[in-house]
């Protein structure tokens, strides 16, 4: 789970990592009060989408007046903002977060991960701020700093002089950099974050460090115990479907193509979009109804799935396991009925009784295709939307 | 012979009187594997299933010499469960569990490193060699003992690759569901080391999928460690970027863990790797033949 910028930086700022003074607002008309509040004498004006790269898609204006300020808050608030990270769709935008502008002297890039392969909190810096870490890692690899921590003993005083020293921080500044590094450590750990990234961390003219970006993400496992950072999910941002699947217990991913898939296990799904691929078509969408596949979950995953119009036919892939095949056939048959369905339906089921659920499926007197294995089924239907 | 289980393993169930632990505790047992009892704080003393229920791992571990344990507990205690068996002493344990935090698995990783435990998972189907011991929640029946040895980081292909080598009369010799977790027990390499030692597997099947770098990982150790043939499958070459596929794991991000690279590396390494999931069985036969001739 996503947060936006300002939901991040209150958090930051929690932790006692400095971050610009600003505001975030809803409605345009709130920002005289805010530029008041904040003052300065120029501002930035930043929509609040979970999407990098809105700099460059118009997202971010520095502005000189509150006037100015008014006129970019109202021009983004209800746009739809498209960048490099979201499109074609884009996301929209309900709130701008309204910032003081800071003299910048030096752009730092910080961020905070866990490594799968070394299975630990990795902190990676670099004095490449400003820059994608993709991109630092193509044009100056040798500019990636990273220090891996300890499960027993967390990020160490040490560490963080490691990295104060080869990004060239001077006097007061080493002192604050660790500071902040074990503040976002903590925060990190905290509130089950999966990443945190700091892009950039600047020092002002005068030496002092800020925030300037921050991106989050909370593990999705762990929303379970966070449920502040639970609340404040905005699933605005998220494609609409995908959110109704989250809400009814499914795995649901909204692709581009005609094909539905509905499938037990997540490997299979994966593997059952390759596969329409693989024979010529386009899957709709990645959808995994888990071990159950009862009528009720299958009715459920089947209205998803409708609700996307590109849909005209459905492939249903199901490998038993302990669950009978006559029982799975069963819970088809119901949902196909209850949900009135008009486009073909091509099951492939595979496990214990399978003989009998198929003979089910062909005598319904529905729209449903019987397949005979993997590969058929991935042919009828690339053949039924044809 | 196998790897990891046979018909000696002795098994406790963590979760043991649960749903789940209960349900599939009876398949477990049905299938002959040696389940000696299981552990529900606060039902100590009861007996379930025909079998004695311990409140502790670490009196169930002295009363039943158990060498295995499988856990079913919720997300939230699956953590608590994996550091409990390791500290009672278990060597292998095996955790189905999905959707334990992954900074709660970092700290697991660092109690079975200084206990010497080995995990399988979690999000995970289990382990099982044919005839012998089935521990986790894959149907008994579609399997065959045989030759093929199958790792694979996703349930439902596991059992594609089992029904496809099944059908072909090659059977398996042990078949492990590492799990769909980023950060897991076993991965790849431990389990590829241990069928290459293995007298009885003449073959492996390796099922990878997007997210992460193990299958590259996988692909140098094969080249440079495994003599015998390697068939390979990795799913999602159709996934976009960005998005977990229903695999806490399973997500491409920052341009690497696509599965096109690790298919490139699986076949640089000399694994015959599978166009589509109905391909496992001929792969398998093919990397046989290959190696043969």
């Amino acid at each position: 789970m996503n947060l936006h910028e300002y939901q991040a930086k209150t958090l930051l700022q929690k932790y006692g990592i400095p971050v610009p003074r600003g505001q975030v607002i809803s409605v345009a008309k709130q920002t005289p009060t805010v530029t008041s509040e904040i003052g300065s004498s120029a501002w930035v004006v930043k929509a609040q989408v979970h999407a990098g790269g809105r700099g460059k898609a118009g997202g971010v204006k520095v502005v000189k007046s509150t006037a100015e300020a008014q006129m970019v808050a109202s021009e983004l608030l209800g746009k739809t903002l498209v960048t490099y990270q979201n499109a074609p769709d884009g996301q929209p935008v309900n709130q701008v977060l309204i910032e003081e502008t800071l003299p910048i002297a030096r752009e730092l890039y910080l961020s905070m991960l866990v490594d799968r392969s070394l299975e630990r909190i990795v902190v990676v810096a670099s004095s490449a701020g400003g820059m994608d870490i993709e991109e630092i890692a193509q044009v100056s690899p040798e500019k990636i700093l990273q220090e891996v921590c300890s499960p027993l003993n967390g990020l160490v005083d040490y560490q963080a002089r490691n990295l104060a020293f080869k990004l060239d921080l001077v006097g007061d500044q080493i002192a604050a950099f660790s500071r902040l590094l074990k503040g976002l450590y903590r925060l990190f750990k905290e509130n089950d974050l999966a990443l945190l990234e700091i892009n950039p961390l600047i020092v002002t003219t005068d030496g002092k460090l800020f925030a300037l970006d921050c991106k989050m993400s909370v593990d999705d496992n762990a929303l379970y115990r966070q449920k502040a950072l639970a609340e404040q999910r905005d699933w605005s941002q998220e494609d609409s479907k995908e959110a109704v699947a989250h809400h009814a217990g499914l795995n649901y991913i909204a692709l581009n193509g005609n094909i539905g898939c509905m499938v037990n296990g997540a490997g299979l799904a994966m593997a059952t979009m390759d596969l329409i691929k693989l024979h010529g078509g386009a899957p709709a969408n990645f959808l995994d109804v888990g071990g159950g596949a009862t009528a009720e979950t299958v009715t459920k995953a089947f209205k998803i799935i409708m609700a996307d119009p590109n849909v005209k036919a459905i492939l249903v892939n199901i490998f038993g396991g302990i669950m009978r095949c006559d029982i799975i056939a069963e819970g088809i048959i119901t949902a196909v009925k209850d949900v009135g369905m008009q486009i073909p339906v091509i099951v492939r089921l595979e496990g214990t009784n399978v003989e009998l659920g198929k003979q089910m499926l062909q005598s319904s007197g529905l729209n449903i295709i019987s397949a005979d294995g993997l590969t058929d089924a991935a042919k009828q239907a690339v053949l039924s939307v044809a | 012979m196998s790897i990891l289980v046979n018909s000696s393993t002795k098994v406790l169930c963590q979760g043991f009187t649960g749903k789940q632990g209960s349900f599939h505790s009876e398949q477990a047992l049905a299938y002959g594997t040696k389940m000696v009892g299981g552990v529900t704080p606060g039902k100590g003393g009861q007996s379930h299933l025909g079998l004695p229920v311990f409140n502790t791992m670490r009196e169930a571990v002295k009363q039943t010499a158990a060498t295995a344990s499988v856990i079913y507990v919720p997300p939230a205690f699956a953590a608590d469960s994996i550091m409990e068996a390791c500290d009672a002493g278990v060597g292998l344990i095996i955790c189905i569990t999905e959707g334990i935090p992954v900074l709660d698995m970092l700290n697991v990783k660092a109690a079975l490193k200084a206990n010497g435990a080995r995990l399988i998972g979690p999000n995970c189907p289990g382990v099982i060699t044919p005839d012998e011991c089935k521990i986790g929640i894959m149907p008994g029946s579609i399997h065959l003992r045989g030759k093929v040895g199958i790792v694979s980081r996703s349930g439902t292909l596991t059992y594609e690759a089992v029904h496809q080598t099944t059908a072909l009369n090659l059977g398996q010799s042990t078949c492990v569901g590492i799990g769909g977790d980023p950060i897991k027990g076993l991965n790849f390499i431990e389990c590829l080391q241990m069928f290459e030692a293995d007298a009885e597997t003449e073959a492996i099947i390796m099922v990878g999928e997007i997210g992460g770098s193990d299958e590259e990982a996988a692909a140098e150790y094969i080249k440079s460690h495994i003599s015998k043939p390697v068939a390979a499958y990795i799913a999602g070459q159709t996934a976009p970027a960005g998005k977990r596929m229903g695999h806490a794991g399973a997500i491409i991000s920052g341009g690497s863990g696509k599965a096109a690279d690790k298919i490139r590396a699986l076949e640089l390494a000399g694994a015959v790797v599978a166009s589509s999931p109905a391909g496992l069985g001929e792969a398998v036969l093919a990397a046989i033949k290959h190696k043969a001739g």
